[in-house]
């Protein structure tokens, strides 16, 4: 089976600070990977050289593209890369309003990666839109209301709603539930859950929340200084944890 | 006329943006960077479009301006006597006489001809900016002629208003390539614009000249189920009687009395004169004893 | 089915000065397909830490434990998480889920996860409810409001969804009436007669003898016993 990511030693340096350092890992379409880390540990310059925002200083990032197989999105060319961000590739932000164009309603903006890839006819284009409004939980009226109209929740719903519409295979996301409701979070925690196993995604989710990475994250990686200290089935991490920090991270955690 | 240079701009800038011209005449669309430069009016009155037409100008030429269609408007004017007395060029109302025609808003309604350049000014040019307010990214997204963005824009209309409601600076794609703003004129000229003659758009405040060469294919950006539509009062001129032609609507009377008239002025007087006559006109000759 | 070789387990304690504890030395014994085997011992000997190793969910550092034909010890995440979603099953003493999931949606994950539709897989996990009395009212809320004796339930709907040929149970009667009970024994039964190996811990001595082949003492893999 060929993995849908095939990361190598790939390192990002700023300036002699190390953002993240030698992080190699495969990841198989359907697999749900979460990474956790204090702040500072590297976490989202990872997720940043991964999804092409970054250009790491070494290593390769290898993509099972459709048509040509594994290549290294470090090397191909922008276009290529950006083709397949709005394609293959789906980046839910942290801050929806980094995801979202808030002066264009909620039907533009999930319609707008469908235009993209060049959809010309209005009518399926705002089908498509309201069926996926619809699985997201968002009622087919708000479909021509702003995003600025919307709650935080629902502005998050949204965004997954405008990068899944194209039918990615791979999702990453940036602290998808930080800054929400935890009753707002549990929602769309399993609505998260409910289209990867529907779609068979695969997604690499950046988060420090060990509860959300227990409940979605099939596997999980723990980083410390720009370094992965230890990786595993997210269960037997959280359980048996070897590495030092992670035992630290996992004995710090409050209880409810 | 000593006083200043042939058409008021010094020689080394006429070259810069000449250079500037031919490279938008080589890459139909295509946005062109140029050191604009400041002109004896402010910004928004047609500083890039003067530019452009001074540039191109030459002794022999004959001038033409026009501002929404009219040559007798204050902007058309000024800019029509600035050139007089900077260029001492040859000026005229009449649109086949003319060699150079500068714009603001309008196409003329009589097909131009092989020979004869169109200048436009522009106020914003890229067509993009509304909806992604960061020039790198523009320009990112024309070099990767990644467009779907634009139609968001029309997605938007539609949803709103049932129809494409954007009536002026209608995108347009150029040659297959390049989306383009054609400056605020009326969707109604957009299919003028495939045409015999030079289209030169000046941009002063934004520093951008863009062009499109004669006989450019140039597609009105539209959706399958929503296709474009040039859209115009439905109405004759009521001085000429013109069908085909755009019309500025007009309220002649505290009683909410209206007419209808041909936005391009030369075009209905050369009407008139030929003894056309609209539903509220009058004859040409009473009209002007 | 299931066969353990030889496996050996120690927690290393980092922040707190590094102390090593072994727990498990040496585990050696086969589970055959059909068969239940039921873990015995002290409190603390290792019973659940042995069949966490099983699951995979603690890591095991020396032996092989073969469950199918996957080595859980040298398995790959992915090679484990395929283990758990079609082969081995694990009924374990907390329910952890998704807040605000609706109950059946819980029951009925490990069949939606297998590939059946939404429609059987709700329906089957309505009659796995309905078979445990839960009360059909209770079944479109979220478990995590639930009394124990219900959530277990609910684990062990879940756990039972999908026919498992490998299944662990972690004390499957423990807080549940005599009827229940009962339920769970039989279900048990029928699990084991369509060949499923089943690994049990059972405080409940009762439940033990009527449904287990035979006993493995955890206490003779505790460290403490081979000094």
């Amino acid at each position: 089976m060929t993995p849908l990511l095939q990361v190598e030693k790939v390192s990002k340096y700023y300036g002699r600070r190390i953002g993240c350092a030698d992080v190699s890992f495969d990841l198989y379409p359907g697999e749900v990977m979460g990474i956790v880390g204090e702040s500072g540990s590297g976490k989202s310059t990872l997720l940043s050289c991964l999804a092409g925002h970054l250009v790491p200083d070494s290593g390769a990032v290898r993509f099972d593209t459709r048509a040509d197989g594994l290549r290294d999105t470090v090397t191909m060319s922008e276009p290529e890369r950006r083709m397949l961000g709005r394609t293959d590739w789906a980046f839910v932000h942290q801050h929806a309003r980094d995801g979202l164009r808030m002066n264009v309603s909620a039907g533009g903006n999930v319609g707008e990666r469908l235009m993209a890839v060049n959809a010309r006819h209005y009518g399926e284009i705002r089908d498509k839109a309201i069926d996926w409004l619809g699985r997201v939980e968002i009622s087919d009226d708000r479909i021509d209301d702003r995003p600025t109209a919307f709650s935080g929740g629902m502005q998050q719903r949204l965004q997954i709603a405008r990068n899944l519409v194209t039918g990615p295979r791979l999702v990453f996301m940036d602290e998808p539930t930080g800054g929400l409701d935890v009753s707002v979070q549990a929602r769309l925690l399993d609505l998260m859950r409910g289209l990867v196993r529907e779609m068979n995604l695969s997604a690499i989710i950046v988060t420090h929340d060990l509860a959300v990475v227990r409940l979605l994250a099939d596997r999980l990686m723990v980083m410390k200084d720009g370094h992965m200290v230890e990786t595993g089935l997210t269960d037997q991490v959280l359980d048996d944890p070897q590495h030092a920090y992670t035992q630290l991270l996992v004995s710090s955690v409050l209880q409810v | 006329m000593s006083a200043y240079n042939f058409a008021y701009l010094d020689e080394q800038t006429k070259r810069m943006i000449r250079r500037a011209i031919l490279k938008g005449l080589a890459i139909p669309g295509y946005q062109v960077p140029f050191a604009s430069r400041e002109m004896p009016m402010p910004y928004g009155w047609g500083t890039g479009g003067v530019q452009v037409t001074a540039s191109v100008l030459m002794p022999e030429d004959t001038l033409k301006v026009i501002d929404q269609g009219a040559d007798d408007t204050t902007n058309a004017v000024s800019i029509r006597r600035f050139f007089e007395r900077t260029a001492g060029v040859a000026v005229t109302e009449a649109t086949v006489e003319a060699s150079v025609i500068q714009t603001r808003h309008r196409i003329p309604e009589e097909p131009l001809q092989a020979g004869q350049i169109l200048v436009y000014q522009v106020p914003i040019p890229e067509p993009l900016r509304f909806l992604e307010p960061s020039e790198v990214e523009t320009r990112k997204m024309h070099s990767l002629e990644e467009y779907g963005l634009m139609h968001v824009k029309l997605y938007e209309d539609i949803s709103q208003h049932g129809a494409i409601a954007t009536a002026y600076a209608y995108p347009v794609k150029v040659e297959g390539r390049y989306v383009m703003d054609p400056s605020p004129i009326p969707k109604f000229d957009n299919p003028k614009l495939e045409m015999e003659a030079i289209q030169l758009f000046g941009a002063g405040r934004e520093q951008r000249i863009y062009a499109i060469p004669p006989f450019t294919q140039v597609v009105s950006l539209d959706f399958d189920d929503y296709p474009f539509a040039p859209t115009k009062a439905d109405h004759a001129c009521d001085l000429c009687g013109a069908e085909d032609s755009y019309l500025d609507e007009l309220i002649v009377d505290d009683a909410g009395g209206r007419m209808f008239m041909c936005s391009d002025t030369d075009y209905c007087l050369t009407r008139r004169k030929a003894g056309h006559i609209g539903a509220q006109g009058v004859p040409y000759e009473e009209a002007s004893v | 089915m299931i066969n353990v070789r030889n496996v050996t387990k120690s927690f290393t304690l980092h922040n707190q000065g590094g102390v090593e504890i072994p727990v498990v030395v040496g585990a050696s014994f086969q589970v055959a397909a059909g068969s239940c085997v039921a873990l015995v011992g002290a409190s603390g000997a290792g019973k659940s830490t042995l069949m966490r190793m099983i699951y995979g969910n603690y890591l095991t550092q020396s032996g092989q434990i073969i469950v199918g034909d996957t080595d859980v010890v040298q398995a790959q995440p992915r090679e484990i998480l395929k283990l758990r979603r079609e082969t081995l099953g694990y009924v374990s003493q907390f329910l952890r889920v998704v807040p605000r999931v609706s109950t059946l949606d819980v029951v009925a994950e490990p069949l939606l996860a297998t590939g059946h539709a939404k429609a059987e897989a709700i329906a089957q996990a309505a009659a796995l409810l309905a078979r445990l009395n839960i009360p059909e009212r209770l079944w479109t809320l979220s478990p995590t409001t639930f009394s124990g004796g219900e959530q277990q339930r609910v684990n062990i709907a879940r756990g039972f969804a999908h026919s498992y040929p490998a299944l662990l149970l972690d004390e499957p009667t423990a807080s549940l009436d005599p009827i229940n009970r009962a339920t769970v024994l039989e279900m048990i039964q029928e699990a084991k007669a369509r060949g499923a190996a089943i690994i049990g811990i059972f405080h409940d001595q009762a439940a033990r003898e009527a449904i287990c082949d035979h006993l493995i003492d955890v206490t003779a893999y505790a460290p403490r016993s081979a000094a």
